[in-house]
């Protein structure tokens, strides 16, 4: 992976934008939502349909976006312009990939929480 | 809260990016609805009034695009200022959306210089029209209005046959004079109220108004059946209800308003005239001058209503005309037949 995990600043600009409250009860409403977009994604795969692994990968990219969260908004932004190829969700590759990411992205993400 | 901040309507299935919006545009100091998708946003705006729209693209139920075509659709929403919100990837939705009738596009992650300055030009957009429609409102009949907003704004002109009136008030400067300006805005006000439900009364639409004067027109947008003799009862009409209100100013020993009429018929050029962003109806043509001459020329001969030879010409046999010397005009090269309504 080439592209950061966190961008920091954009982060820091959102605390110093909405006030520290908002941006970490905005981050606890991303960490509460995402898993439920994330099966929306995946249902959406299992059953080839395309128009809602475009919708369910967009509004991911979107939230990741907000929190500076680089490489994942990446991924979901592959397959939102790409969608995903058709097969067992076990084997496909790009998703593979998207649940590394969302895994350690957001560990980084409550980290910035605790802190 | 500030004078300028306005009710927004944010439309977007996302929570976080709901929150976020939500936040950034309350902290611009303006007060916020929400909605989920489309279809609960359109129920919304058909219950309660807002001043902008902030429409995400990508939303089930019913999505940014949907809503775009019903708005336009909508006569009542048509003039609501909508700003897409979207990380929709592609210029050609953008470019979609544009032609759908929105306002202005706002890339997700939202910029909060750029969002203020794009809320604040909507929700000014938004106060602009309204204006127009409250001026349109209160210088036509609402026939007229209903009719103009269908046909939109379009800048251009058409010949029409139709009678223009001007009025003003005899000796306006010296009777303001010395007096306290409330009581001159006062007295201004009661006489464009009863000129204005005059004209209106016979179909009329007031054109121009610039102190003491203004300007109507008879028989544009709309044709009326015979827009000379619509001029004539409205002048009739403004002179008795000017006498009925002067009874009681003079009772009260408050100044009271002496007023001159000019009608004049025949073809001219109507239409707005002016920019996309302030265009006003008007009639221009020798006709026109003509009642403008026509009301100057009251202040020579006494009488209160003058009219030029084709207004009499259309009037009822009873009507009360009385033929005057011949004037010359400026603009006018051969001398002008001029008659006077008797009352």
């Amino acid at each position: 992976m080439t592209d950061t995990l966190i961008d920091a600043e954009v982060f820091a600009e959102l605390q110093e934008t909405t006030g520290e409250e908002f941006a970490a009860e905005l981050l606890t409403t991303f960490l509460d939502e995402a898993p439920r977009m994330i099966a929306e994604l995946k249902t959406a795969a299992d059953q080839q349909d395309q128009d809602g692994i475009r919708r369910a990968a967009h509004s991911l990219k979107s939230n990741a976006n907000v929190f500076g969260a680089t490489a994942l908004a990446q991924i979901a932004k592959d397959i939102e312009l790409n969608g995903l190829a058709p097969g067992p969700l076990t084997e496909n590759a790009v998703l593979e990939a998207f649940d590394v990411e969302f895994a350690r992205t957001s560990s980084a993400l409550e980290a910035l929480l605790d802190g | 809260m500030a004078e300028d901040s306005g009710h927004l309507l944010i439309v977007e299935d996302n929570k976080v990016n709901r929150l976020l919006l939500t936040r950034n545009v309350e902290l611009l100091g303006h007060r916020v609805s929400v909605a989920e998708n489309g279809k609960v946003a359109l129920e919304m705006l058909t219950s309660d009034t807002y001043d902008l729209l902030l429409l995400d693209i990508e939303m089930p139920e019913m999505d940014g695009f949907e809503v775009l075509e019903a708005l336009k659709a909508d006569a009542a929403l048509r003039d609501l200022p909508v700003i897409v919100t979207s990380s929709v990837e592609g210029l050609d939705n953008i470019v979609r959306c544009i032609e759908l009738g929105a306002e202005d596009y706002l890339p997700k992650p939202i910029n909060k210089v750029l969002l203020k300055a794009r809320v604040s030009s909507g929700l000014e957009k938004k106060r602009l029209r309204d204006e127009q429609k409250e001026l349109l409102r209160r210088f036509a009949t609402s026939e007229v209005a209903q009719d103009l907003e269908e046909s939109g704004f379009a800048i251009g002109g058409q010949l029409v046959y139709a009678s223009v009136l001007f009025c003003d008030i005899r000796g306006f400067s010296e009777l303001s004079e010395g007096r306290n300006p409330e009581t001159v805005i006062e007295l201004l006000n009661s006489y464009y109220t009863l000129a204005f439900e005059a004209i209106s009364s016979h179909g009329g639409i007031v054109t121009l108004m610039i102190g003491d004067g203004l300007m109507a027109v008879f028989g544009a947008p709309r044709p009326l059946e015979n827009p000379a003799q619509s001029a004539v009862f409205a002048a009739q009409d403004m002179l008795a209800m000017m006498a009925e209100f002067n009874q009681d100013q003079a009772a009260g020993a408050e100044p009271v308003i002496k007023l001159g009429v000019g009608i004049a018929t025949g073809e001219m050029i109507a239409g707005y005239a002016g920019t996309d962003k302030r265009a006003t109806y008007t009639c221009v043509g020798k006709t026109v001058n003509l009642a403008a001459r026509l009301e100057e020329h009251t202040k020579l001969t006494g009488f209160d209503v003058l009219i030029d030879k084709e207004t009499s010409t259309r009037l009822p046999d009873d009507t009360p005309v009385q033929s005057l010397l011949q004037a010359r005009f400026k603009g006018f090269s051969d001398p002008v037949d001029i008659f006077a309504l008797g009352t």
